[in-house]
């Protein structure tokens, strides 16, 4: 592989970690965010602040996750009073306060950013390997969570909130651990996209940034590990291989925002099991 | 006299955030719906003013043909796409409503291009003071006009069989419904009357920036969601109070805390705490 490629490899890594995180928060326990991308520049920053100042960047990316993840437990506990719609506007008020708040910092660069991040003292291939690992670990984690019991509880909250209560499931405590590993993982790729760039600005942890992570979670099908994987890859890749898509990027991703929700609000992972059941009940059909 | 100026810029700018938020609480009252793409009928308006006014040369055409056109746009939105998801889960028909805003957004960036258009002349240019008070004309206008179509609006909600139609319908569609309300109506004439006035701050505000671009939708759509919730969700009154206390808190943030956070996020900071203090928002019923 090329540099070109190996770079590619990279973005849909650091995609992927951060569609698959939104998926525990969104798809798993059901709590709508809108805000992922202020979790995912916490951990950019912290990242990058740390190595700038001579830290080792391993160090970095724990204290960024940790970072991220304390981040998401303040929010998570909005998610304790308010639900939903008003979460909706809560979360994406969260990445509009993150991002008006971090333009103004003088210390964090303001509107420049940072930028001579150092290099991660990996390697190119190191650099990747850990990448492509810890991909690999977030999609082998989610799919594991899925069958424990913590899942079975994310999926009873998400089913019906009140519901899950009265059959004593900590409702308060999930929704807490959800965004806690959710933002989290979003710090960790946040780390990694720092170092991997070189240089962060405030806009490419913007709202915008957090809609092209719900798009691809949402196109993929909320909740399926591997729906919003394949959504993940797919969307990184589409602009890169045909350069029209590129200038006409925010359209694609808005046109199946809309398209998804007016047609298959379960998104592609809906389709492909609605298909499955009419093909099950055919075969059943006919003996 | 910078604390005058401050709140004057604080009323011009809520009263435009007052006409926008209007038209949004009124569709979130009927059908629970957090309508983003309102935003994008309002920039809709604003690029008729410009574009119109520059083609056939007539700013007042312009300005009449704007709100029935936007009008029409937002009930077409309402036909298309809200009312097949009606019976899914809030977050659906929000996604989709941010997907139609993006795309409406990257439409104007595609049919009037990136960089923005301004009238050729600007239509007016007079300016008013009131005292020691200093303010353009169109300043003093949209002022004016918001409290007047806003105070009409509050009328004809309360005195009309227009507007207890509305209102039944916002309490219980059900009964309403067999009670002889043809609801179905009622939501079409919403969206119409929302959109219309959308459309009448994007007129407003073309004039007052003197320039219109794809994305002037983007800060108020996001903003305008946190004036609705800070209002009372569904409730007029409390919206129009929450657009100017939010115009005003801005005018006056930027000044003296411009250094700690940006103008566009004082919104939220204000409203998260609001939402954490009072969940039902500041107006809202308990």
């Amino acid at each position: 592989m090329g540099a070109y490629e190996l770079s590619l490899l990279t973005l849909i890594g650091i995609n992927v970690m951060l569609a698959l995180s939104l998926n525990l928060i969104t798809g798993f326990c059901g709590q709508i965010s809108l805000g992922h991308a202020a979790f995912y520049g916490v951990g950019a920053y912290t990242g990058a602040m740390l190595t700038t100042s001579g830290q080792p960047f391993l160090l970095a990316l724990v204290v960024a996750a940790l970072f991220a993840a304390v981040a998401g437990v303040i929010v998570g506990l909005a998610s304790l009073r308010v639900r939903e719609d008003f979460l909706a506007i809560t979360t994406m008020g969260v990445g509009f306060l993150f991002l008006g708040v971090v333009r103004q910092q003088e210390w964090l660069g303001g509107e420049l950013g940072i930028s001579q991040i150092p290099e991660t003292g990996l390697g190119d291939g190191g650099f990747i390997m850990l990448v492509v690992g810890a991909t690999a670990l977030v999609f082998a984690a989610s799919v594991y969570l899925k069958r424990t019991w913590m899942g079975f509880a994310f999926d009873s909250i998400a089913d019906d909130e009140d519901t899950a209560r009265t059959v004593g499931i900590d409702v308060a405590r999930y929704k807490l651990t959800a965004f806690a590993f959710g933002t989290a993982i979003a710090g960790i790729a946040g780390c990694l996209y720092a170092h991997y760039a070189r240089i962060i600005v405030p806009d490419a942890f913007g709202f915008t940034v957090s809609i092209t992570i719900l798009a691809m979670v949402v196109v993929g099908g909320i909740g399926s590990t591997i729906g919003v994987t394949i959504a993940a890859v797919v969307l990184t890749l589409m602009p890169e291989l045909f350069r029209f898509v590129n200038d006409y990027k925010l359209l694609l991703y808005g046109g199946l925002l809309l398209l998804t929700m007016r047609y298959s609000p379960q998104g592609f992972a809906g389709l492909v099991r609605q298909a499955a059941a009419k093909a099950r009940s055919k075969s059943e059909a006919t003996p | 006299m910078l604390f005058i100026d401050l709140l004057v810029q604080g009323l011009i700018q809520g009263s435009s955030y007052a006409l926008i938020a209007v038209g949004l609480t009124l569709v979130y009252g009927l059908l629970r719906i957090l309508h983003v793409a309102h935003a994008g009928l309002f920039t809709l308006g604003a690029y008729i003013a410009v574009v119109v006014t520059n083609t056939l040369g007539s700013f007042w055409l312009a300005a009449v043909i704007a709100p029935p056109i936007v009008g029409l746009a937002g009930m077409l939105v309402y036909r298309l796409l809200y009312e097949p998801i009606l019976d899914q889960p809030p977050f659906v028909p929000l996604i989709a409503s941010i997907g139609l805003f993006i795309c409406m957004e990257e439409g104007f960036r595609l049919i009037f291009g990136p960089y923005g258009n301004s009238f050729d002349e600007a239509p007016f240019s007079a300016s008013l003071s009131f005292g020691p008070v200093y303010m353009q004309g169109v300043e003093a206008a949209t002022v004016v006009i918001a409290f007047v179509l806003l105070g009409a609006l509050a009328v004809l909600a309360a005195r009309t069989r227009l507007g207890t139609a509305w209102r039944a319908s916002v309490t219980d569609p059900q009964m309403a419904q067999s009670f002889g309300i043809d609801i179905v109506k009622v939501r079409y004439l919403n969206f119409f009357i929302g959109s219309a006035l959308a459309a009448v701050a994007g007129v407003l505000v073309a004039l007052l920036n003197n320039f219109v671009e794809p994305t002037l939708g983007s800060v108020p759509s996001y903003k305008m969601l946190a004036i609705i919730v800070l209002g009372g969700l569904g409730n007029v009154k409390g919206t129009l109070v929450a657009a100017l206390a939010l115009g005003v808190l801005e005018s006056f943030g930027t000044i003296y805390a411009g250094h700690l956070i940006d103008r566009d996020a004082i919104a939220f900071l204000f409203l998260i705490i609001v939402l954490m203090v009072r969940p039902q928002g500041f107006f809202g019923k308990a």
